[in-house]
């Protein structure tokens, strides 16, 4: 037969002071590990959300990322004109040939530089991004030295208010309009246009970095990776645009979660011995009752499912209380350089119901180490000893 | 003094619950293990500026580090009044085998690059073979270590951004060491003559300088005067202090420091607790017995601090293991293969975190020391 679970609750409840022990450790670890993971899992989002299945991304062979990639211009004709290119009602391939360039700017907080990307884009580019749409003020006019600015980039840099003039690359700009790409990296960058670009940081016209261009479909993608790749003479790497901006954020990506893992496992060892500490003195100052149980004809096995619920529900509260701390951070915007494009990226936290589940699993993982010993050792007392002492 | 004689006293106060004892002191192990890790992981990031030299300027390109100089501002810059020598550096972003392998590559002027940065150090008989060889490069310790290469090796990079993505090999000539913990021996270093050459793109240019001034007070004069020197120019210059230009380089990560210090106070919250419950406990149960010791002569004085060595005895004792193991745990190395080069565990660190142990210990053992103190006699001897 079972030990009654109010039992367990009461005793909770009338040990409250050394509970709290257990409780703040497994908080403590359980938020750390959801707020740590939540961070990764934001950076990533803000890349993969950069990405459009219906869209393919055309480089250099070879090349890493866009930043070290050139397409000349016979290129950019070869690849606007393959199959699976999607066309406006005009019958013009939709398709952006684009250049980035790494500029620094100062930061509205701290006035120091970040690298902040500018993409020369073509006209197309609004409409290859589904997400991606002026708020505020309206897109560049080609061929003319205007700026539109992503809402990220806006909020951390100075200076990039509608009107505002900044001098980049030795030439004035003006801020015409702000986009917005529902948090997706685009947010953290300036977009120009790129015949103007080319020209303006000293690089030949007609080479340019990356070709991005609308599908028919998400499953013409083969085809035309076929048709490019082919020609011996195209020396092209094409990828989903999706794929892409999902390799760009692993880096960063892994390098947060791995030192979020590795607190986490070093607090969580730490929050079982709080753990253990509070279930043996439960089991040590209540030795008479337990004896009483097993006087009355619980089972051993009945007993040590007991302490073990105990503890779960111990450590329940206190996942409870660390996942309630980690949705303290979601949402919060931050921003790190990233790697692979060397340039500053905005992004928020997020903490996914997937996480809290794995916050909650975690805690009940500690719970059960640290309350199992304690539950075994309360089997192994002497009925009778225990009974006779004070 | 007779301190020591209450040590047999204390040792068996200590020992008559030893699994509390022992998972207290494990508890304060773990955490003060987490601050060593947190400590290492802070001057990874951080270590840029600690090694930067103060008497070093970085002239870079002002629309960014990315976009190059021409070479022939070295010339011009070595004969800036205050300028003592100057050099130069390429980025060059290569692919060891995986894109994951992730170490610095530079190609730089191998004698002047040494000149200017005494801390890394070749052997003579090595530098020779540098000199003498065009495809020759030169790994720091940790990464030959790392990728178990030898010297005569021939080590093919993925040329990313300058040979449009082919294989270039490089006969590995040397190896550097540096000559403090901190200092990054990760890096490879190549011809900047032999990139130069076999590049399509960019000839001529140079990812930044590295300028080193007579006077480290008169570097901020001396960067205004670089700067001025190629004002309206196509290529115009930003230059900083090293240090400058390491903390910028940091503070694009984003606020390191903040997420740093907010894991290690919920730790050292969730520490306080942990051992302040257990003093609380043992003083708890003990009433009795105090009572007893006041009762024989003991003074309030000497049972506060009987208390007191106790809850310290344990905080040191987990102090210290922790800070061992997170020592242990970095002469492992970097355990995120190549992003933080420089993790490492300083004795300035290792100070910290035992004096941090010496006050969770005071400060968990102070209440239940002072109620042992204030324990009146004949109430504690009345409780049953």
């Amino acid at each position: 037969m079972a030990v009654p679970i109010i039992y367990n609750l009461r005793s909770i409840k009338a040990r409250w002071a050394t509970a709290i022990v257990a409780v703040a450790g497994i908080a403590g670890a359980v938020s750390v590990f959801v707020a740590m993971l939540g961070l990764a899992k934001g950076f990533q989002a803000t890349l993969i959300s950069s990405g459009s299945s219906d869209n393919a991304i055309v480089r250099q062979a070879g090349s890493t990322s866009e930043m070290v990639s050139l397409i000349m211009r016979d290129e950019a004709d070869i690849i606007s004109t393959a199959p699976g290119v999607a066309r406006d009602s005009a019958g013009r391939p939709i398709v952006s040939a684009e250049a980035v360039v790494v500029i620094s700017l100062p930061r509205r907080d701290t006035g120091t530089d970040a690298n902040v990307q500018l993409r020369g884009v073509s006209e197309d580019a609004m409409q290859l991004r589904d997400s991606a749409r002026v708020v505020a003020g309206r897109f560049f006019r080609a061929g003319t030295a205007e700026l539109v600015v992503g809402t990220g980039v806006q909020r951390s840099i100075r200076g990039l208010q509608i009107g505002d003039r900044p001098k980049i690359g030795g030439r004035e700009w003006q801020v015409v309009g702000v986009f917005d790409s529902g948090g997706s990296a685009f947010d953290s960058e300036l977009w120009v246009d790129v015949e103007v670009v080319l020209p303006t940081f000293n690089r030949p016209l007609g080479v340019y970095q990356s070709m991005t261009v609308r599908l028919t479909s998400p499953e013409v993608f083969q085809n035309f990776k076929d048709a490019l790749t082919a020609d011996r003479r195209q020396k092209m790497t094409v990828e989903r645009e999706l794929d892409y901006y999902e390799k760009q954020s692993r880096m960063v990506a892994t390098v947060i979660r791995s030192l979020g893992f590795l607190v986490a496992f070093v607090m969580g060892i730490g929050a079982v011995f709080g753990a253990l500490n509070t279930m043996y003195s439960a089991v040590a100052a209540r030795g008479r009752e337990i004896a009483t149980l097993r006087a009355l004809g619980f089972r051993s096995g009945s007993i040590v499912a007991s302490f073990v619920f105990e503890s779960l529900v111990i450590a329940f509260i206190g996942g409870m209380i660390g996942c309630t701390g980690s949705l303290g951070v979601n949402g919060m915007s931050v921003s790190t350089i990233n790697w692979q494009t060397f340039s500053h990226l905005a992004f928020a936290f997020r903490v996914t119901p997937a996480l809290l589940a794995a916050g909650i699993a975690f805690a009940l993982l500690m719970g059960f180490l640290g309350g199992l010993p304690p539950a075994i050792r309360a089997t192994r007392l002497s009925v009778a000893a225990a009974l006779r002492e004070l | 003094m007779t301190a020591i004689k209450y040590i047999p006293l204390l040792l068996k106060n200590l020992l008559r619950k030893k699994t509390r004892t022992i998972l207290t002191i494990l508890s304060i192990a773990v955490a003060l293990l987490l601050y060593g890790l947190l400590a290492a992981i802070h001057s990874a990031f951080y270590q840029g500026i600690e090694v930067a030299g103060a008497d070093r300027l970085i002239v870079r390109n002002k629309i960014s580090l990315i976009m190059s100089l021409p070479l022939s501002y070295l010339e011009r810059i070595r004969q800036i009044d205050g300028v003592t020598g100057a050099t130069m550096a390429v980025w060059f972003g290569g692919v060891y085998q995986d894109e994951r392998n992730f170490f610095p590559q530079f190609a730089i002027q191998p004698e002047d690059y040494l000149k200017m940065f005494p801390e890394f150090r070749v052997p003579a008989g090595q530098m020779a073979e540098v000199m003498r060889d065009r495809e020759a490069c030169i790994a720091g310790k940790s990464t030959a270590e790392k990728y178990g290469w030898k010297i005569g090796d021939r080590i093919p990079i993925q040329a990313a951004i300058w040979g449009t993505g082919e294989t270039w090999e490089f006969n590995l000539r040397g190896i550097y060491t540096g000559t403090r913990p901190e200092d990054d021996t990760t890096q490879l270093w190549l011809r900047y003559d032999y990139l130069d050459e076999r590049r399509q793109l960019g000839k001529g240019g140079v990812g930044w300088y590295t300028v080193k001034v007579t006077d480290p007070e008169d570097s901020l004069r001396v960067a205004k005067a670089i700067d001025d020197m190629f004002a309206n120019s196509p290529h115009e210059t930003t230059s900083v202090p090293e240090k400058e230009f390491a903390r910028g380089f940091v503070k694009q990560f984003g606020n390191i420091e903040l997420l740093i210090m907010s894991i290690g106070g919920i730790v050292l919250f969730t520490l306080l607790l942990v051992t302040g419950n257990t003093m609380a406990m043992a003083v708890r149960e003990r009433m009795g017995e105090l009572a007893v010791l006041k009762t024989v002569g003991f003074t309030d004085g000497i049972v506060l601090r009987l208390v007191l060595a106790e809850s310290l005895l344990i905080a040191v004792v987990g102090g210290a293991l922790g800070i061992c193991l997170a020592k242990l745990f970095t002469l492992g190395g970097d355990p995120t293969r190549g992003m933080l080069p420089s993790f490492h565990l300083s004795t300035r660190f290792m100070v910290i975190g035992m004096a941090i142990a010496v006050l969770v210990g005071i400060a968990s053992g102070i209440i239940p020391a002072v109620l042992a103190m204030r324990l009146r006699i004949v109430d504690a001897l009345r409780r049953v």
